[in-house]
């Protein structure tokens, strides 16, 4: 359960896509800013689900990925110095990202009891004169909480009032349990202030062709163009063109693989409560964050004794900040048989340092 | 909700109600009162093993056999239809739109003895105007289900 991806393979009618592509000839650069039908076809998605108007011209790229998505836009807009507000436990990627771009990453510790959300309280308390950014990821790596549009709304309102902008990694988006995707850019008065970035890689079983977007207003995206330009001239064009077709007649095969995450979700949290490692309810994204607290162990100590001795695989919580100490990600994109093999070792194995 | 529980116990059968309550976030007891109610209704037909006899060593031969008919006044194609399937080698069959009228699938230990079906109960009944017969060759998905091996993880080991 270590590794964070769907273990679906693309669907077949977006693999085809790219496949007929290919034998067409369609084997060169694409524009800097990615092929305008993909271009297109992703601000009507943006506005048929989020209701969110984007300039398929200047307010959109496409990316390799989520991941030179966030790279981009750190380097796009950050000073030397400058400070970017995350939520610790988070991506690993979010800290780094921001070290790289020689930015100060300022983790604001999230706890289990508030579901893992950012408190804009707590986000309030850490604004300096230095702070240009707040990063968000909901449904997040590696807890699974998701921010509801309420709860947004506060972080907005810091936003605001402090001028920050917000970069909202919504790579999990579509990823949702019982409740409606959320979309940072929705709220009022931050479609301006917010570089929304997304991808195609977990709801659609694409992390292979590398395929992400950003979208912000066009002087944003102007810089972020430009460093794109320089580093990765443009992003894989097979991969663009299954895009396209993910966006056209995707949404049902990726609704399917959502239905069985649910499943998963249902069954692994049970599990995990049951054998005695309190979960909360991950709404989001395929991860289970569970405290291990009970067995005495460190996180560290946990993964790496279950790793051993029962040959399962979790990742444990302080790679992904300090908060994570005391809890494992345990990521349900496998195989139902799998996470109930995964389960009977874990109960064995709590089971067995419990009672040292 | 109904569905999803079908939906869940179409995938796999041996699932318990309570594993079934598990998945689709229901309690135990509706779950129970869906499953028995969807059993009385015939919604849920049957539960059965999906085997791959091929795999198991079993050679009978499987037939789709193309049948064209006259339909009957008043009863259409019902009441043909019925005389087929109870024939105990028709495991499948269909009504469908196009170039013929039944669609049968037949199962037999030889070719002979398919043939000897078609030619001496299937093709002879009143309102049977003509048939074609095709042997399956190779089975490769089968009810969502894909046969051939191929399934294997391939996703890599990767930092992140």
């Amino acid at each position: 359960m270590g590794v964070g991806e769907p273990d679906f393979s693309t669907p077949w009618n977006i693999t085809e896509a790219a496949i007929r592509s290919l034998e067409q000839g369609f084997t060169m650069y694409t524009s800097n800013a990615g092929m305008p039908e993909l271009r297109q076809e992703l601000a009507a998605y943006l506005k048929r689900t989020y209701g969110l108007e984007y300039d398929p011209n200047t307010e959109l790229l496409i990316t390799n990925g989520v991941s030179e998505g966030l790279d981009l836009a750190v380097r796009a807009i950050l000073d030397p110095g400058d400070e970017v507000i995350m939520p610790d436990p988070g991506y690993v990627a979010y800290p780094a990202a921001v070290l790289l771009a020689d930015g100060v990453p300022v983790q604001v510790p999230t706890h289990c009891e508030n579901g893992f959300r950012l408190s804009a309280n707590d986000v309030r308390d850490a604004v300096t004169s230095r702070t240009k950014a707040i990063l968000i990821g909901y449904p997040a790596n590696p807890t699974g909480a998701v921010m509801e549009m309420d709860k947004l709304a506060e972080i907005a309102d810091v936003a605001e009032k402090r001028r920050l902008l917000v970069i909202s990694d919504e790579i999990y988006s579509l990823l949702v349990y019982d409740m409606q995707p959320a979309c940072f850019a929705c709220l009022p008065g931050m479609k301006d202030h917010t570089i929304l970035l997304g991808g195609f890689s977990k709801a659609f079983a694409m992390t292979g062709w590398r395929i992400g977007y950003a979208a912000a207003r066009r002087e944003i995206i102007a810089g972020m163009t430009k460093i794109h330009q320089y580093t990765a001239l443009s992003s894989p064009t097979m991969g663009q063109v299954a895009a396209i077709e993910a966006l056209r007649s995707g949404e049902a095969e990726a609704q399917k693989m959502i239905d069985e995450y649910d499943r998963r979700r249902r069954v692994i949290v049970k599990g995990l409560n049951d054998i005695g490692l309190s979960c909360f309810e991950p709404k989001g994204a395929f991860y289970a964050f569970p405290s291990i607290k009970s067995t005495g162990m460190t996180s560290e100590e946990f993964a790496e004794n279950l790793l051993m001795e029962e040959k399962v695989a979790v990742v444990h919580g302080n790679a992904f900040g300090p908060s994570g100490e005391g809890h494992v990600r345990c990521c349900y994109a496998t195989s139902m048989p799998n996470i109930e093999e995964a389960l009977t070792r874990m109960a064995r194995f709590v089971q067995r340092h419990r009672s040292v | 909700m109904m569905r999803k529980v079908y939906e869940i116990l179409e995938n796999d059968a041996r699932l318990t109600p309570k594993q079934v309550a598990t998945m689709a976030g229901l309690p135990e007891a509706k779950v129970k009162k869906v499953i028995a109610e969807a059993e009385k209704e015939k919604v849920i037909v049957k539960y059965k093993t999906m085997i791959n006899w091929e795999k198991a060593g079993d050679d009978r031969v499987w037939a789709m056999i193309e049948v064209k008919m006259q339909p009957q006044k008043d009863v259409g194609f019902d009441s043909l239809a019925q005389r087929i399937y109870r024939f105990p080698q028709v495991r499948t069959l269909y009504l469908v739109s196009g170039m013929y009228d039944l669609s049968v699938f037949v199962v037999g230990k030889t070719v002979q003895e398919v043939g000897l079906f078609v030619s001496q109960k299937l093709a002879p009944l009143d309102g049977v105007q003509g048939t074609v017969t095709h042997f399956l060759l190779k089975r490769y998905k089968e009810d969502g289900e894909v046969l051939s091996p191929g399934g294997e993880d391939k996703r890599q080991p990767l930092s992140i």
